[in-house]
């Protein structure tokens, strides 16, 4: 009998959870972050649009990378190894992970990914996350930073349209801008949406295609990449690519 | 969507619980779901309706408290207002997220052995 109200019903038990549904994804992710932050590297959760110029943006930066540092990657999508491919060309060691139909990396599928790449000599790993911009953003990964690429071509409105993502990234790269001249696009508007879902908005303009923005990409990279006890910013040169 | 996979993961905590009190159903689920968590309720919904089937959430009521984003200075504690530019016009400082991205299993209730 029920000793609430006296009834005949089965008595039910009320247990306060007060988890995150996500604490097993959260738990990997952290274990993810330990291992970056012992390798003293810069993990970057790298996002955005099917098409937005990810993976051109990462050939681009290898190809225009200054000094000696040791660049990776993790590339995922929900088919063909590609984007690795390409990148691999371009001198970036880079594993693929495909996805089959899930629209995001998850933390564990990184933590497997990182069985199988040498990542423990690396300075940055860009991990290329699913093309879309609304499932991604939900998952830690245990990357350092997030970035977004929102190509011109997009529409003005994607900052407001998606502002969970938005409000993720520590930086959002504005790409293809050789195309602005073909385009009525307002650049102001964009930085705008970006004041609006952002808390702390830093938009660069870059173009894979001539190089521009790509010194000041690298520079907010730079400032970034932890330095390791007592070998300051100095890194081994090592062969290009695999 | 990814509210498949949240899902599948808030059945694996909720198994996890009727485990440890021996539950023999699961009569409901109580969630908080932040405006700004990026998931999409009415896909949860539907998402969970397809996945209780033969388990034992088969029976479960889905209660889901949707909470508001709200923006504040962390100086200041100003309150700022949706869709406003997210910097404090006083400190200058960004504006913290208080409340809104939560993805969170509150309570649940079963029906005990």
């Amino acid at each position: 009998m029920c000793e609430t109200c006296g009834c005949g019903d089965p008595e039910l038990v009320p247990v306060e959870i007060q988890q995150s549904i996500l604490a097993g994804n959260d738990r990997v992710a952290a274990h993810n972050r330990e291992h970056f932050a012992d390798a003293g590297l810069l993990a970057i959760n790298l996002m955005g649009s099917p098409g937005s110029g990810k993976t051109a943006l990462l050939e681009a930066t290898a190809t225009a990378w200054p000094h000696e540092s040791r660049l990776g990657a993790i590339s995922g999508d929900l088919a063909t190894t590609r984007d690795a491919d390409r990148l691999g060309a371009a001198g970036v060691p880079s594993l693929s992970i495909t996805t089959g139909s899930s629209c995001h990396l998850d933390a564990e599928l990184v933590h497997t990914a990182l069985h199988d790449l040498d990542w423990h000599g690396l300075d940055l790993l860009f991990i290329e996350n699913v093309g879309n911009l609304v499932c991604p953003a939900v998952y830690d990964l245990g990357q350092t930073v997030n970035v977004v690429a929102l190509s011109v071509t997009e529409g003005e409105d994607k900052p407001l349209k998606y502002p969970v993502m938005f409000r993720k990234a520590d930086l959002v790269l504005l790409t293809k801008t050789d195309l602005l001249p073909h385009l009525d696009v307002d650049v102001a508007a964009i930085e705008d949406g970006l004041a609006r879902t952002m808390p702390a908005a830093a938009m660069i303009p870059v173009s894979a295609k001539t190089g521009e923005g790509i010194t000041d990409w690298i520079a907010w990279l730079n400032r970034r990449l932890p330095t390791l006890a007592g070998a300051g910013s100095a890194r081994t040169k090592t062969a290009a690519g695999r | 969507m990814h509210e498949y996979s949240i899902v599948q993961a808030l059945m694996a905590q909720v198994e996890v619980e009727a485990r440890k009190y021996r539950a023999v159903t699961v009569e409901k689920v109580e969630l908080k779901i932040g405006e700004l968590s990026g998931v999409e309720v009415d896909l949860l919904r539907t998402a969970f309706e397809t996945f209780r089937e033969r388990s034992i959430c088969a029976r479960a009521s889905l209660e889901i408290e949707v909470v508001p984003a709200r923006w504040s200075c962390p100086s200041c504690k100003e309150l700022f207002q949706a869709g406003c530019r997210l910097q404090c016009p006083d400190c200058r400082q960004p504006a913290q997220l208080e409340s809104g991205d939560e993805i969170v299993l509150q309570r649940i209730e079963m029906e005990a052995a």
